[in-house]
């Protein structure tokens, strides 16, 4: 018997440990979440908090809604099996950062009211713009909410040993039944807060998990790499670029690929942008992404030791049989380094470093489902179908109906994806992100000759170049990691679109601004710039 | 009206001045403010991003200078990765602080003369 198949035998003994934390946390943030909901009143509540975050709490609940399954499965994975060039998920997802602070948070904060399309829109002609925009948003929302969903199921079927199909089924739509209940019930404030007691429990669970591999070193960096490097059976090329991504010209191109999308992508992603408005001022948008840059870079810092640590601590053949792409490897180094699997004390940091990483699903899931709800009853109920007539109460009611609507997607799509690295399914809601909504945002708030037609077709065009590339690829079909491994319909030799979809979608908002006839609208423009250079009139 | 936002209601606080933006935004105090955004977002933008470029075209295409080591197992790219997250806590402090003192100034400035208009 593998000692994977312990592993799960070990965690069924412990089921009620598990169980009883996972409960804990959920009972605690819908606790939360009903005090939220009980203050959320008025449309500025349910979408924005309110918008009485402080810097701090707000880059707390931004590390919570950005530090996902796909940081702390799918990057200490990544980093497990293929070395070092699972590191680059970690530096790219953290020097994004910089793009949102220099160029997005503050004038986003200043000119924008609940939405990413309030700002797309602002100088365009609105209804066009903000359909394009809630589109844009909920595709990008559901790529991302299947990298959580698919979080889920592995993480749980390997705890509770489920191996049924049923059961693992039932977990992704209790996952969906609880994120729904957050944020039709707390709105934007219960899931700030939800996201922020997630973010102490991740950052103190990491931290736990680094100090014992550490120990287990004696603190000597260099050791622990030299064992990951031997235990891995690869060598010293383990500790060097090249491993997963260096095999041929068309990895590398990949890896370019993923590189721009990670670092571009931040700053589109619609969940990560409407935090910028839970605060009363852009100064306020700016403390909290220095806070979330700290406190994402702390964590980052320790996928080395998570990453490195289960490479040189548990058989790189038990990492595989547990879950194909490494998504497992966190929490089986958990368990190993707690003392083995039938161990008290491994069985105790398994379950407490799993209920963890189900926290951080759920967090995110619920970031993801508000965002994408907020946009379709902002942008398109509200100010499309209605054409602003609607009044807040028909506003949020629709925003609800969506969370619901919206969750179901994601737990039907979640059950396909259950064998794909999470941390690569990210990158690609990262990467339709840079194409479909970064270009807009920085010529919108820089570029004066900026018209609706640009906006169109850098939106629609990154958009639908970037799922189409992903479509004909091999993260769909023709490869035994695919999500259809059976079928072969790929022709896009690239896992990652970023590197053609992006530059696209810039050309495109270059190439339709400059070919439309319409004239910019420079009263609007000079209504955005200084409002949002300067903050007056912010909502 | 297919151009009229939502947001734009006559209840909209910022209903009121609308032909101001336009003349704030040709003012030199205005042009100042950009001024000093632009002249440090932009080209900082460019250079960390290129920085960031670098390490991935790095990573590629010289994986023998990367993999030299330089104490014990800690070879160049490890060091070449941290230098990343360096650079991006300085960067982030440098932005704060070129903000605090240039931009927030400014912008409190012009804010407030617009407040007095209306």
């Amino acid at each position: 018997m593998s000692p994977y198949l312990l592993a799960a035998e070990s965690a069924s003994d412990n089921r009620p440990l598990i169980v009883t934390l996972f409960a804990v946390f959920v009972l605690a943030t819908l606790g939360i979440t009903v005090w939220a909901g009980r203050q959320t009143k008025d449309a500025t509540d349910f979408y924005a908090g309110g918008r009485q975050f402080s810097g701090f709490q707000n880059g707390l609940a931004i590390s919570g809604d950005y530090m996902s399954a796909a940081s702390f499965l799918g990057i200490a994975g990544a980093i497990a099996l293929s070395g070092y060039d699972g590191f680059l998920y970690s530096i790219g997802f953290l020097v994004a950062w910089l793009v949102a602070l220099l160029l997005v948070a503050e004038p986003l904060r200043n000119s924008g009211r609940y939405t990413m399309g309030d700002v797309l829109a602002y100088r365009m002609r609105q209804r066009p713009v903000r359909t394009a925009a809630g589109v844009s948003t909920i595709v990008v929302s559901i790529f991302y909410l299947l990298a959580q969903m698919a979080g889920a199921g592995v993480l749980v079927s390997l705890l509770l040993g489920i191996t049924s199909e049923a059961g693992k089924i039932l977990i992704v739509v209790l996952v969906g039944v609880v994120m729904i209940l957050y944020v039709t019930i707390g709105g934007m404030k219960g899931t700030t807060w939800v996201q922020m007691v997630k973010a102490v429990l991740l950052i103190a669970g990491t931290l736990l998990i680094t100090f014992l591999v550490l120990l287990k070193f004696h603190f000597n960096i260099s050791d622990l790499l030299g064992e990951a490097a031997k235990n891995s059976g690869i060598g010293e090329s383990f500790l060097e670029p090249g491993l997963k991504y260096g095999l041929n010209a068309t990895t590398k191109l990949d890896f370019i690929s993923l590189g721009i999308a990670l670092v571009l992508g931040t700053a589109g992603l619609p969940h990560i942008l409407i935090r910028f408005y839970t605060v009363p001022t852009a100064r306020a948008a700016r403390n909290s992404v220095n806070w979330a840059i700290g406190i994402i870079g702390l964590f980052y810092l320790m996928t080395i030791a998570l990453g490195f640590g289960a490479a040189a601590l548990l058989k790189h053949d038990d990492i595989i049989a547990s879950n194909k792409s490494g998504n497992t490897a966190a929490p089986l180094l958990a368990e190993e380094i707690g003392g083995g699997p039938d161990s008290t004390g491994g069985a105790i940091l398994l379950a407490v470093i799993s209920a963890v990483a189900f926290a951080t699903i759920l967090a995110v899931v619920a970031g993801l489902t508000l965002a994408s709800s907020s946009s379709f009853a902002h942008d398109l109920y509200a100010n499309v179908i209605r054409k602003g007539e609607a009044t807040q109460k028909e506003e949020i009611s629709a925003a609800r109906w969506a969370t619901v609507g919206i969750g179901t997607v994601a737990v039907v799509l979640g059950v396909f994806a259950r064998d794909l690295n999470v941390a690569g399914l990210v990158a690609l809601a990262f990467a339709v992100a840079a194409s479909a909504n970064l270009p807009t945002i920085l010529y919108s708030l820089f570029w004066k000759r900026f018209t609706t037609q640009g906006a169109l077709w850098s939106i629609y065009g990154g958009l639908i170049s970037s799922v189409l590339l992903v479509l004909f690829s091999p993260v769909v079909s023709g490869k035994e990691t695919s999500m259809f491994p059976d079928v072969d319909f790929h022709w896009f030799p690239l896992e990652n679109p970023g590197l053609i979809s992006i530059p696209l979608g810039f050309l495109l908002g270059w190439l339709g601004t400059i070919v439309s006839k319409e004239q910019p609208d420079k009263d609007k423009y000079a209504e955005l710039e200084v409002r949002s250079l300067t903050g007056h009139g912010a909502h | 009206m297919d151009t009229a936002p939502a947001n734009d209601r006559p209840d909209d606080p910022r209903q009121f001045d609308r032909s101001a933006y336009a003349e704030v935004q040709a003012s030199p105090e205005f042009g100042e403010l950009r001024g000093a955004h632009r002249s440090f977002a932009f080209p900082l933008t460019i250079a960390f991003v290129s920085w960031y470029l670098l390490y991935v075209l790095l990573s590629n295409y010289a994986g023998g200078f990367m993999g030299t080591k330089i104490v014990g197992h800690i070879n160049v790219a490890l060091v070449f990765g941290l230098a990343q997250f360096l650079t991006t806590f300085l960067i982030a402090w440098w932005y704060s602080r070129h903000a605090a003192t240039k931009l927030d100034p400014r912008a409190q400035a012009i804010k407030s003369r617009l407040e007095e208009r209306s």
